[in-house]
């Protein structure tokens, strides 16, 4: 945190947290993130609660979120499409999925079980793909098309992880971000990645790179701004170049918001 | 049970496995983020461990255990308990009580607020009333006996140079939350001895037995907020 220092007075018209971040019982990391809350919009954005479980999901799990948002009162909760927990162990990353027809059924009950714990929409992101699966039957945009369909979720859309996909797997990460529903995207997700062994990383530790950038102008400029977030969580920057990050974003979504009106 | 389930048991045990994963370089992404990223939270939980044990050797043994023991849940705050226990037996003999130290520290971190009994909840009693009374630690406090000076070695090990450290001499540690601060030190014998009465449900007239200053000792533990208000 000693990066932040004298943070407290830069306005940013909302903040993130990885609401597994704060499942603790109590003590310091809670108080601050009161005093946050208390003056700052949240976005509670879950990594743990593995919406893609063959065997479904944890209540306890569950009822640990749902004492978070009732603290945190936040503005929007998202998880994502992937999985991370296998018969009592958590495995901690977003795991992919094959695309059929059971998967959908699977994700859609989780998802409808946990929207109904909460009470309220949750938006699902769109992962980072590193492999895919022979049994694969539909094309992730069409997946997702459908979760939204049968369960009336939202999602978040990741330009980044679309274009790490695109490239890991050889599909059009422009066609991708048209075939989304668009109406359902609640929240925008941009990064940078690195390369490794052929593959691009998803890393969430370097500047969002100028095609993800292009991406991000097309999209909103196409459905519209919607709220923005800069993922910088490994190898973090001083302050005032996450900040330049942030500012580039929000010139972008200016833009759109012009053209749009 | 499902395609699915399948599917994700075979991606479990390649991810927590060791051996060769074939063609796809897809799943060595996999397994490296599941592996590393569960042996940094244990780096971020023990890291004096980690420093008398260096980077490589660290990284070897929480690997082991995080194939062994991954966490049973996705709070990574919980995630460490059983390492301690884990290096029972390692050449370091103090290495463990290290890490239980340190994972004490991380529980007071992490414990349920509550408030700090102080004087005053005692003051208008008498003494036969006093030694009636049962007191409750604080959530946030833990008390450790160590055959190994666990807190000189925690202490030093937050210096640029480790200076030696006699490791004849055993300690008992006590550990707070303050406000916002976790603190450690070393406390006697006797004053372990009465905390471990208290913490089973002793009145503080039996658990204060042996105590040679108990109104000195009292005054300390109220200060530093080792009980439940």
């Amino acid at each position: 945190m000693a990066a932040f220092a004298g943070a407290e007075h830069i306005n940013v018209p909302w903040l993130e947290i990885h609401s597994e971040n704060f499942l603790c019982d109590g003590g310091p990391r809670l108080a601050m993130l009161d005093v946050i809350a208390a003056r700052t919009p949240i976005s509670c954005h879950g990594v743990g609660l593995s919406l893609g479980s063959a065997t479904g999901i944890d209540e306890d799990h569950l009822a640990r979120l749902k004492r978070l948002f009732a603290r945190v009162k936040p503005a929007r909760v998202s998880e994502h499409l992937a999985w991370s927990v296998f018969e009592g162990a958590y495995l901690n990353d977003l795991l992919p999925l094959p695309y059929t027809e059971e998967s959908l059924r699977i994700v859609a009950d989780n998802v409808a079980r946990a929207q109904d714990a909460f009470g309220r929409q949750i938006l699902i992101e769109n992962p980072s793909a590193y492999m895919t699966f022979p049994e694969t039957t539909m094309d992730e945009p069409a997946f997702l098309a459908r979760l939204v369909e049968k369960t009336g979720c939202g999602l978040l859309l990741d330009i980044n992880n679309v274009y790490v996909s695109a490239s890991n797997s050889g599909f059009n990460a422009g066609a991708y971000l048209r075939a989304l529903p668009a109406q359902a995207i609640g929240e925008i997700h941009l990064a940078g990645h690195v390369a490794e062994d052929g593959l691009l990383i998803d890393t969430h530790s370097a500047p969002v790179k100028q095609q993800v950038w292009d991406l991000f102008a097309s999209t909103v400029g196409r459905i519209g701004p919607k709220p923005t977030l800069i993922e910088w969580d490994l190898d973090v920057p001083a302050l005032p170049v996450l900040l330049g990050e942030a500012a580039a974003a929000q010139t972008i979504l200016t833009k759109a918001a012009r053209s749009a009106a | 049970m499902n395609a699915l389930h399948d599917v994700q048991r075979h991606l479990r045990e390649a991810v927590l496995g060791t051996g060769a994963l074939g063609e796809d370089p897809g799943l060595s992404v996999y397994r490296r983020t599941v592996q590393g990223s569960l042996v940094n939270a244990l780096a971020a939980t023990f890291p004096v461990t980690r420093r008398i044990l260096g980077g490589r050797a660290f990284a070897e043994i929480t690997r082991a255990f995080v194939l062994d023991h991954p966490p049973q849940r996705p709070q990574l705050s919980a995630y460490g308990e059983g390492f301690a226990v884990s290096l029972t037996g390692h050449a370091l003999p103090y290495l463990a009580y290290v890490a239980r130290l340190e994972w004490a520290r991380t529980e007071s971190y992490f414990a349920v607020d509550a408030p700090a009994l102080d004087f005053t909840a005692l003051a208008r009693l008498s003494a036969e009333e006093m030694a009636d009374v049962r007191l409750m630690l604080h959530p946030a406090t833990r008390v450790i006996e160590s055959r190994y000076p666990i807190q000189r070695i925690w202490d030093v090990n937050q210096q640029e140079n480790v200076p030696a450290v006699d490791m004849g001499v055993g300690e008992c540690v006590l550990v707070r939350r303050k406000g916002h601060h976790v603190t450690s030190g070393v406390i006697a014998p006797e004053d372990a001895a009465f905390l471990h009465r208290i913490a089973e449900g002793q009145t503080l007239g039996n658990a204060a037995e042996g105590v040679s200053d108990l109104q000195g000792a009292l005054a300390a533990h109220f200060s530093g907020g080792t009980f439940r208000g």
